[in-house]
Parts: structure tokens; C-alpha cells; sequence
């Protein structure tokens, strides 16, 4: 194997030696204080404020009738459909995207940095266009009813589908950024030694993608394990997972026994999911030689790397750019032929009366300012985690670790009616405060924080650190001249997948209540209500919007990359 | 958890937060923090459609001294919903947005304190379903009906459908969209209007026949009208095959209004014969903090300024007698003489019931 030192088992690391211990351990809670008290407040008591409210429903708390509600055969039905589409979806967005994640981070070819920006943006899209724009691909008269005759729109396939275009960017980023930054050396050395191709990349270069590989695994598997638009909309209104299913018993029925027995199933099913990940990887962590991404990507050389990109771009362009295409065609589509008359349109106030008071485009400005101070909540909470959760260390810590994902795994309805029932008295009476809107949205980017930074920094050798105490560091210069640097690049795309999760609109604050300064997504939603061709024109004309303003934000984190010689070392 | 024990978890959590993650956003300015408790603000809480022009919002500042602040909280559904969960301490004065399909449930639940609006008077007797009590105000009234594609109908030389029994006929075979009566407001009313029109023990036969018929069910309005029904712009776009589609009385026009130039004639057309109707009240929310200023809101929802407002921002008709329509609805508009009716009581009763058999009839 290539590993740079020996493996250190885990006990080991659990008991540092005499005398740094203290230190180290005190460094390490004061690092979790901020997350462990964000996620006490923003988390764990909103949500077990109305689960107990919804367990304790008539008084009483009556272990049997969970039981009863948790085994009535539609409700396993659920779970059931839940899980394995869950699961089809993750296999196939990995099958799809491991090749676009190796060409993004190996091959070097012109448009690279817009490719890159462009396979995030059907991740910011929100679910109300996305349906018009997928519908355009599997349905009457799309894509493939083109080509072949073949509509989706009402089976599995429509939802599965649907889903790897919403997570493609998650394993190309997740695992595309550690792959760009591997040693392409090793994967040589194997080669030289007699190793072929495959051999080579399965023996030396899967090994250490595997953290980030089960890490994007898990964010795909916990996003379609509690998919929600996406299943209501291709889905129609046959196929149901858990995450609806309690979005309807609590927002429209406000049927809490029930929904908190589904939210507990949730719970109890993606804590084993988080447990059997935890598991999978503690062991294949380990120090590895990152190089400077600028140096690992070559040009395309022979027919079969040729291949791969043209495939990945078919791939691209049928399955990301096809859906979108279509939104920016339409809103440019009006009744005098095309034109920008609904770009125009946003700029005014709607004269005739009705949806907005001010020109739907101060949506965009509304949209960047929760997005940027989600994205400053996420990285400054999610950043502390991972800088905590760096050395592993004991059960606590790792409980902490899973803590951290379960956001991902609990629905968003539920979040937001426990702000609702928890944070209404001082000195947290936060309920119709704007505030609520980034903090709800850092619950689902902290995560992607997280799970980004943290395989990078474990992967930071151990040696460095210590190097840099005995040369007199202190743990915090240490933290920023050996590890701040080796960050920054995953640093950045967390906080690009921050910025895009709030801009598309995450999470618990479809449920939070707000005052009328509406985000891009909530203006297309509301041009979307209402019948008459200009809504219409305008909302596709602001979803094309959104797109750009995410493209456009994730190419500018694109260019603030590390210094050339910071990756040598 | 008790109050007591919940501020004290509440002081504690916070402390240990400290400032770090707040002051992370604190740069951002632009909110206001926390509620506003009496003074010159009166809070209105509603559900997303809401609107109402500047002007108007205006006019109840310079009669009252109060400002509104709108919170949008969700559907009409999610809404409520809301406010019986934060019941006695709500999010803000006055809650407007509670229909007759879900009236019953927030009365059960002792939502509203009793006031009866000044110029109550004016507002016709059929809309004041708690006429005794005054828990709640009617607002404004609209109808839920079948629309049809006017183009595609003349096209075909085909009669449009005027009643519900003219749905399950075969000439319209395959050309009616309908929402989820489980998700969707008008899928409920939808609903609601056949029971209304074939009885609590009729409407099952009529469901087998419409499904039978090829009646297409989705999950909500916007996918609906926009994506299936061939007469709206987004169905035009995508070549939606559906000329059929439950929306609203006043659809057709406000497709005249958001056409440019607009048309002589609106793309749509109304089923007169498929309509229930919808009465939208408001109530004071008990516990409100500005009792007083909800109490003047309450009163102006009424007036004759807001209620000609309302019209052309909400797409909904007045309940006031002396509240003039405007030149659009009169124009493009139809006259709904008899809508299906169901007492809320019933409604609150069966609703549940109801929605559960209709989805095995229909969807299963």
C-alpha cells in the first residue's frame, strides 16, 4: 500500500500521551461549544418539542399505540418505498457521477471551471420549476418521447432519475475535490510496477477516495431518504415517501401523534444508516499525500480518456442541461416571438394590482443576503465541528459526528413547526424574526460543511502538526499555517454548497413564517399561483435568474483558489 | 414541556450559545427582531396569496396610526394549522385566511376572541357562517369551478361542459385535470362541490364515473393549470393536452389582465354548473398582543376601500353590498348563480372521511 505511515489504531489516538492531554482535550470542547449549542437550540429542542408534544397527545404517553401506528401496513408500505428508492437513487447517481467527477478533477479541458459551476445548478433549483423542467425531459413530448417514444412521468423512473440530477454535484464535489487532490503519482507507480489500469485506480486510488465516496454516498442516500418535491411532483399522487407522509399529517392534518411516530421511524432509520457509515469509514481514514489540484489534471490523452469526457458531457448535457435549457427557452418565449420582455417585466412594479409590491427582482438582492449570512453561519459552525472532529477521538466524539448529519435526516416540516412552538419567549423569541430564515437553512448546510472539510482534514498528516509544536506553535498558529492552507480549496466548495442550498431554499423555511420580502424561489413560487401568461413568462424568466446568480457565484469561488505553492510540501 | 421549565432550558441554551453564532449574521441588517409588542404595529398573519396594494395598506396607517406587518406563514391549510399549534401565544394580532372548509376546525380549537367588525352590517347573511358568536369575519368570497380552453373547444366545434354530470360524459373523455383533494384547496373544494351537488351518498358513483371517464390527478394547483390544462400559457408552452381544469371563477380574468396586449376575450371560459364556493374569513387571535389595533384591522378588512382592493390583488369578490367590482371582473367575469354549498359542520365532520374514500376511488 501507499500510505505514508502506519496505520495508528484508534485506541492510541484515544489516549494521547501524558501531559498534552489536557490541553488537547480542552481545545476540542471549547472548538464544539458552538456547534453542540447550535445544534442544542436550532436542532435537538425544537425537534423534540413537538415529537414529545405529538407522543404525549391526550395526556398520556402510551408506548403501544406507536408501536400500533409504527406496524399498520400502509405506513410500512411507506417506509419500504422510502428506503429503496432511496437506495436505487443513490446507486445511480454514484454510477452516473464517479465518471463526471474524474474528468472534472483529472482531465484538463477548456470550460472545466464552467462545467464545474454549471453541474451544481440544478442542485439550487427549486422544486416547483424543476417539475416543468423535468417534465420536459421524461414526459409528453420530451426528450426521450423524442428519441425513442419512452415517457417516465408517472413511474419510479421519473423520481430516480430526477434525483441523480439534483445530486450529481453532490459526489462530484464531494468526491471530485479529494480525487483532484490525490498523488497521480502513486496511481503511476502502481502501473509501473506491472499494475494495470484498473487495477491500479482500485487498488491504490478507490481506497483513498473510499471517506469521501461514502460521504457523498450518505448525503445522496439521506437527500432521496427524505425527498419531498421531487416525489410529490414527478411521483403524482401514488407514490408517497416518509418525508411527505409526515409533511401532510402535520401540515395539513396537524395530526402530531402520527407524524411523530413517522418522524421517530425517520429518525430510527437514518441513525442506522449514519451508524452503519460510521462504521464503514472509521477505519479508512487515513493520512494521504495531497498534492496542489493544479498539478494532478493532464489533458485528455488517448482514445479512452477521450471517451469518458464525451460520455460525461452526453451525460451532462441530456440529464442537467436539457431540464434547465428548457425554463431559459420558455422565458424568453413570448406571445411576439422571443425576446426579453419578461426580464423586463421584473424590473417593474406590477401596475394591475397584486403578487408583489416592490419589482420581483429585489428578490434577487433578498436571496443573496440570506444566502450570505447562511453561508457565514454554516462555515463558522460547520467549520468548528470539523477542526474539532479532526483527531478522532472516543465515542463522544463521534456521537457528535452523526449528530451533526441528522438535519439531513429529519423533515423539514418538523423542524420548522418546532421553531414554532420553541423559540416564541425571550431571550429566544425568534419566531418572526428574519434571523430564523439563514440559521434554519445553516441546519442543511452545516452538514455539507462538515462532511467536506473533514475527510481533507484528516487526511492532513499528523506529523505536520506535531512538527509545528516542536518547533513551538501554538495549537492555533499550528492549525493555521499547516491545516488553513491544505483547507482552503475544500473550504471553499462548502461554502459554495452553503450559499447554494439557501439560495435554493432548503429546509425548514418554506415552514417559517415571514414578512414580505420574498427570496427567488419563493417569487417564483408566487408568479407560479397565479394564471396569466406574464406570471407565468416572469417566473421562468426569474428560475433562468436564479440559475445565473448561482453559476455565477459558485465560478466566482471558483477563481479564490490557493496560492501555487501552498499545496507543496 | 411547561412554560416555566421551557424558559429555562430557553435562558440556558442560550447562554451557552452565546453571541458567536448569532453575531455571525448580526452584520446583516435590515429585520427586526422579535415581535413587536402593541404599539403602532398590528401583525396580520395569513397565508401566501395574500396581497393587498400599498395604497390601501396606507390609507388603515393614516386612519389608525397602526402599521400592518404581513407575515406569510404558508397555504391556507399550513397556516391554520400554525396558529392552533401556537395557540395562546400567536405569532402576531389577526389571522385572515381561514375559509369554510376548514372554519369549524379553528373554531373547535377556540382560535379567535368574539368581536364583531364595524359595518358587519353591510356583509350579506349567507357569508356569516358564526353569525351568533362573531368569532370570525367574512372577508371576501370566490368560486371554485372547472375551466375550460376556449380555443380548443371552438376548434373541435364541441359544446364546453357546463355541469358536474356533463364531466362524466364521453364526448369529454380524457380532458379534465384535477388536484389532490388530499393536498390541494381546490382539490377540496373540487371535492366538496360534487358532494354539494350528488349528496353524501351520491358523490362515490360520480368519482367511479369521472375515473372511468379519464379524469388525470396531480398534486396541486400550479402543476395543474400550468403544466396539464392546454389554456393556460405553460400548458401552451409544453403542448398540455388537457382543455379541463379545476381553478377559479375569476381565472379567466386575470388571464386577460397578465396578457399583453390584452385580449377582447379571455382564453378560458368558466363551467358555471361545477362551482362550490369558497367564503374567506378573519378573527382576532386570542392572546394577540395589540388587541386594540387587530380589532381596527378587523374593521378596515371590511371597508369599502379594502374590499374594492381586494378584487384585482387577490382575484376574489367582495362581501360588502356597497363594494363596486371592477371593470375587468365585470367584463371577463361570470355570475355563478347557485354554487354547491356544504355546512362547515359537515364539512368538518366527513372531511377526513371523505378524503380517504376519494383517494381509494380515485387514485387506488
Amino acid at each position: 500500500m501507499v500510505l505514508d505511515r502506519p496505520e495508528v489504531d484508534d485506541s492510541a489516538r484515544a489516549a494521547p500521551p501524558a501531559g498534552t492531554a489536557p490541553r488537547g482535550t480542552a481545545v476540542r470542547f471549547a472548538l464544539m461549544a458552538v456547534p453542540v449549542a447550535f445544534f442544542a437550540v436550532f436542532f435537538a429542542y425544537p425537534v423534540s418539542a413537538i415529537v414529545s408534544r405529538g407522543l404525549h397527545h391526550g395526556g398520556g404517553w402510551d408506548p403501544g399505540r406507536i408501536v400500533a401506528t409504527a406496524t399498520r401496513p400502509d405506513i410500512l408500505g411507506v417506509l419500504w418505498f422510502t428506503t429503496w428508492q432511496a437506495l436505487a437513487s443513490t446507486a445511480l447517481t454514484l454510477l452516473l457521477a464517479l465518471p463526471g467527477a474524474y474528468v472534472l478533477a483529472r482531465l484538463d479541458f477548456p470550460g472545466r471551471r464552467l462545467l464545474r459551476a454549471v453541474v451544481t445548478v440544478p442542485f439550487v433549483l427549486p422544486t416547483v420549476v424543476v417539475g416543468a423542467a423535468f417534465l420536459a425531459l421524461v414526459g409528453r413530448g420530451g426528450l426521450l418521447d423524442d428519441l425513442w417514444g419512452v415517457r417516465l412521468d408517472t413511474t419510479v423512473w421519473a423520481i430516480l432519475l430526477a434525483h441523480v440530477f439534483f445530486n450529481y454535484a453532490v459526489v462530484v464535489r464531494t468526491v471530485g475535490g479529494l480525487w483532484a487532490q490525490l498523488d497521480p503519482r502513486q496511481e503511476e507507480a502502481a502501473r509501473m510496477l506491472g499494475a494495470g489500469r484498473f487495477a491500479a485506480w482500485r487498488s491504490v486510488t478507490l481506497p483513498a477516495l473510499a471517506p469521501s465516496l461514502a460521504a457523498a454516498a450518505l448525503m445522496v442516500f439521506l437527500f432521496t431518504f427524505t425527498s419531498f418535491g421531487v416525489v410529490q411532483i414527478l411521483g403524482g399522487p401514488t407514490f408517497t415517501t416518509l418525508e411527505v407522509e409526515i409533511y401532510r399529517q402535520t401540515a395539513d392534518l396537524l395530526d402530531l401523534p402520527t407524524a411523530a411516530v413517522l418522524t421517530l421511524l425517520q429518525f430510527a432509520a437514518v441513525g442506522t444508516v449514519l451508524a452503519v457509515h460510521a462504521r464503514i469509514v472509521r477505519r479508512r481514514e487515513t493520512a494521504l499525500r495531497l498534492v496542489d489540484p493544479a498539478h494532478t489534471a493532464h489533458r485528455p490523452r488517448g482514445a479512452a480518456q477521450w471517451l469518458l469526457l464525451g460520455g460525461v458531457g452526453a451525460t451532462v448535457a441530456a440529464l442537467l442541461l436539457a431540464p434547465p435549457a428548457v425554463l431559459v427557452e420558455r422565458s424568453l418565449d413570448t406571445p411576439r416571438g422571443y425576446g426579453l420582455d419578461y426580464y423586463r417585466a421584473l424590473f417593474e412594479v406590477d401596475s394591475r394590482g397584486g403578487s408583489f409590491l416592490v419589482p420581483p427582482i429585489e428578490a434577487v438582492g433578498n436571496s443573496l443576503g440570506y444566502a450570505l449570512a447562511a453561508t457565514a453561519v454554516s462555515v463558522t459552525v460547520g467549520g468548528l465541528a470539523a477542526a474539532a472532529l479532526t483527531r478522532r477521538a472516543g465515542r463522544l466524539v463521534r456521537g457528535f459526528d452523526a449528530l451533526l448529519m441528522l438535519p439531513l435526516g429529519v423533515s423539514a416540516v418538523t423542524v420548522g413547526f418546532g421553531f414554532l412552538i420553541t423559540l416564541d419567549e425571550p431571550p429566544l423569541d425568534l419566531r418572526t424574526s428574519w434571523i430564523l430564515v439563514p440559521l434554519a437553512q445553516a441546519l442543511v448546510g452545516i452538514p455539507f460543511v462538515v462532511r467536506i472539510m473533514l475527510p481533507v482534514l484528516r487526511a492532513v498528516d499528523e506529523r505536520l502538526r506535531e512538527a509545528a509544536a516542536v518547533l513551538g506553535a501554538s495549537p492555533l498558529r499550528a492549525w493555521r499555517e499547516v491545516d488553513l492552507p491544505l483547507v482552503r480549496r475544500a473550504l471553499l466548495v462548502a461554502a459554495g454548497f452553503a450559499f447554494a442550498v439557501s439560495l435554493g431554499e432548503f429546509g425548514a423555511t418554506v415552514f417559517i413564517a415571514r414578512p414580505d420580502n420574498p427570496t427567488l424561489p419563493v417569487a417564483v413560487a408566487r408568479l407560479l399561483g397565479r394564471p396569466g401568461e406574464l406570471n407565468y413568462g416572469q417566473a421562468m424568466a426569474l428560475a433562468t435568474l436564479l440559475m445565473a446568480v448561482c453559476a455565477a457565484a459558485l465560478l466566482l469561488l471558483e477563481r479564490f483558489r490557493p496560492d501555487k505553492t501552498s499545496g507543496e510540501f | 414541556m411547561n412554560s416555566q421549565l421551557r424558559r429555562a432550558v430557553g435562558t440556558a441554551l442560550a447562554t451557552a450559545l452565546g453571541a458567536t453564532a448569532l453575531a455571525a449574521c448580526g452584520g446583516e441588517s435590515g429585520g427586526t427582531g422579535g415581535q413587536d409588542g402593541g404599539g403602532s404595529t398590528v401583525t396580520l398573519v395569513t397565508h401566501d396569496s395574500f396581497a393587498a396594494s400599498e395604497e390601501v395598506l396606507k390609507e388603515f396607517t393614516e386612519q389608525t396610526g397602526y402599521t400592518v406587518k404581513v407575515l406569510k406563514s404558508g397555504d391556507a391549510g399550513t397556516a391554520l394549522n400554525k396558529e392552533i399549534l401556537t395557540k395562546g401565544s400567536p405569532q402576531g394580532d389577526v389571522f385572515f385566511g381561514v375559509d369554510n372548509t376548514l372554519l369549524s376546525r379553528a373554531l373547535d380549537n377556540d382560535l379567535f376572541t368574539p368581536y364583531e367588525a364595524k359595518g358587519l352590517d353591510r356583509v350579506a347573511a349567507e357569508f356569516q357562517l358564526d353569525g351568533e358568536k362573531k368569532r370570525v369575519t367574512p372577508v371576501d368570497t370566490g368560486d371554485i369551478c372547472v375551466n375550460y380552453d376556449r380555443e380548443f373547444f371552438a376548434e373541435r366545434k364541441l359544446e364546453p361542459p357546463r355541469t358536474f354530470a356533463d364531466l362524466a360524459e364521453p364526448a369529454y373523455k380524457d380532458m379534465l385535470v384535477v388536484e389532490n383533494a388530499a393536498t390541494s384547496s381546490p382539490g377540496l373544494g373540487f371535492l366538496l362541490g360534487t358532494v354539494g351537488a350528488f349528496g353524501e351518498d351520491g358523490w362515490q358513483d360520480y368519482w367511479t364515473k369521472l375515473r372511468a371517464n379519464g379524469v388525470k390527478v396531480v398534486d396541486g394547483w400550479e402543476q395543474a393549470y400550468n403544466e396539464e390544462f392546454s389554456g393556460s400559457a405553460g400548458g401552451r408552452q409544453s403542448g398540455a393536452e388537457r382543455p379541463l381544469v379545476v381553478s377559479y371563477a375569476s381565472s379567466p380574468p386575470v388571464e386577460v389582465l397578465y396578457a399583453e396586449p390584452q385580449p377582447e376575450e379571455a382564453p378560458t371560459g368558466v363551467a358555471t354548473g361545477t362551482c362550490f364556493r369558497q367564503i374567506e374569513f378573519a378573527g382576532l387571535l386570542d392572546g394577540a398582543k395589540n388587541e386594540k389595533g387587530g380589532k381596527a384591522l378587523i374593521d378596515f378588512l371590511v371597508s369599502t376601500a379594502f374590499q374594492e382592493d381586494m378584487p384585482l390583488n387577490m382575484f376574489v369578490h367582495p362581501v360588502v353590498a356597497d363594494a363596486k367590482l371592477p371593470e375587468l371582473f365585470t367584463e371577463h367575469g361570470v355570475v355563478v348563480e347557485e354554487p354547491a354549498t356544504v355546512a362547515p359542520a359537515t364539512i368538518a365532520d366527513k372531511r377526513e372521511q371523505w378524503v380517504r374514500s376519494w383517494s381509494s376511488i380515485v387514485l387506488k
